[in-house]
C-alpha cells in the first residue's frame, strides 16, 4: 500500500536534484530556472500529499499559490534573462558583477 | 495493486526525467524533460485525489510556464556548448552539497518515522466533505477563507505581468516618426481648407 512515506521520499529525491541542478549548471541561468522549478514542483508534491494523507484540504490551496509564485517568478526571471541577453549577448551569470555589488 | 504500479511508474518517470532535466546538453531538450516530469507529477497528484491541483499543474506549468521557457531557449542565439564548459569542474561540489542534502532529508523522514516528531493534528475546518468533488470543495474553501490570500495571488500576478512587460518592452521611435495625435483631433476643416470661387481665366492665389 502505498503511504505518506512513499511520497516524502519522491518529493525530496526531487528537490535533492533541482539543487543539485543549480548547482551544475552554473553557468546557464535558463537550467538554473528550471531546477527552481523541479524544487517547487518537490515542494507542490509534499504538500498535496500531506494534505491528502491528513484529509485536510489546506495543503492543496497552498500549493495552488505556490504555482501562482512559480509562475510570477519564471516570467520575471525570464525578461530579466533577455534584457541581460540583450545587453551583454550572453547569459553566462556566473560572473555577474556588472553593479560591483 | 492498481495504485502501486501506478505509484511507482509516475514516480520512477518523475525522477527520471528531473535527472535529464538538469543533465541534457541541449536546454531545449531539459524544457522538454521538464514537461514530462510535470506532466507525472500530475499523474502522481490524481492517484492520491488532487485532481484540481493535477490539472492546474497540466494547465499553468506544461501550457505556460514550459511553453515561455521554450520561447526563451529559441529565441536567444545562445552558444550552448560555452556555457556547458564549467559542468564537470562543478560536480564534485554540486554532489556534496546535494550528498548532504540528502542526508539531512533522510535523516528528518527517520526522525519522524521513529515516531520522535509530533505532526499536527488538522483543525477540522479544512476537510474535505463526503459526496463533493476535490473542485468543489477546494472552491468552497478558496472563496470563503482564502478570499483574501486569493485576491493576493491576483496581485502578484498582475504585478509579475506588468514588470515582465516593463522589462522587456522596446520604444522604437524611428519607426513611429513624430505623430502628435492631440493636434491631429484638434484640427478643424475650417482652419486647414479655404473655399475660393474665381472667374474664368483667374487664378487663384496662395
Amino acid at each position: 500500500m502505498i503511504g505518506i512515506e512513499h511520497y516524502v521520499v519522491v518529493s525530496s529525491i526531487l528537490f535533492v536534484l533541482g539543487v543539485l541542478g543549480i548547482f551544475l549548471n552554473r553557468k546557464n541561468i535558463i537550467v538554473i530556472l528550471m531546477a527552481i522549478e523541479l524544487i517547487l514542483l518537490a515542494v507542490n508534491i509534499n504538500l498535496v500529499a500531506f494534505s491528502a494523507f491528513l484529509g485536510d484540504l489546506t495543503g492543496q490551496i497552498f500549493a495552488m499559490f505556490v504555482l501562482t509564485v512559480a509562475a510570477g517568478e519564471a516570467a520575471i526571471g525570464l525578461a530579466i534573462l533577455v534584457i541581460y541577453f540583450r545587453g551583454r549577448g550572453t547569459i553566462a551569470v556566473d560572473d555577474v558583477n556588472r553593479m560591483k555589488g | 495493486m492498481l495504485q502501486a504500479l501506478a505509484f511507482y511508474l509516475f514516480a520512477a518517470l518523475v525522477i527520471a526525467s528531473g535527472t535529464f532535466t538538469i543533465l541534457a546538453r541541449n536546454p531545449v531538450h531539459s524544457v522538454l524533460w521538464l514537461i514530462l516530469s510535470f506532466f507525472n507529477a500530475a499523474g502522481l497528484m490524481v492517484i492520491i485525489g488532487a485532481e484540481f491541483i493535477a490539472m492546474l499543474l497540466v494547465i499553468v506549468y506544461v501550457g505556460a510556464v514550459a511553453v515561455l521557457f521554450l520561447f526563451v531557449v529559441m529565441m536567444l542565439d545562445i552558444d550552448f556548448a560555452e556555457l556547458r564548459a564549467s559542468f564537470m569542474k562543478n560536480f564534485p561540489l554540486g554532489i556534496a552539497i546535494a550528498l548532504v542534502l540528502l542526508a539531512e532529508l533522510v535523516l528528518g523522514i527517520g526522525a519522524w518515522q521513529a515516531g520522535a516528531l509530533q505532526l499536527g493534528t488538522p483543525s477540522g475546518d479544512a476537510t474535505a466533505l463526503l459526496g463533493r468533488s476535490n473542485i468543489e470543495n477546494i472552491g468552497a474553501l478558496l472563496y470563503s477563507r482564502y478570499l483574501f490570500l486569493f485576491e493576493s495571488a491576483g496581485i502578484i500576478l498582475l504585478v509579475a505581468m506588468i514588470g515582465a512587460i516593463v522589462l522587456t518592452h522596446r520604444e522604437r521611435r524611428a519607426v513611429r516618426g513624430q505623430q502628435n495625435i492631440a493636434k491631429q483631433n484638434a484640427r478643424r476643416p475650417s482652419e486647414a481648407t479655404v473655399n475660393v470661387q474665381p472667374g474664368i481665366g483667374q487664378g487663384v492665389t496662395l
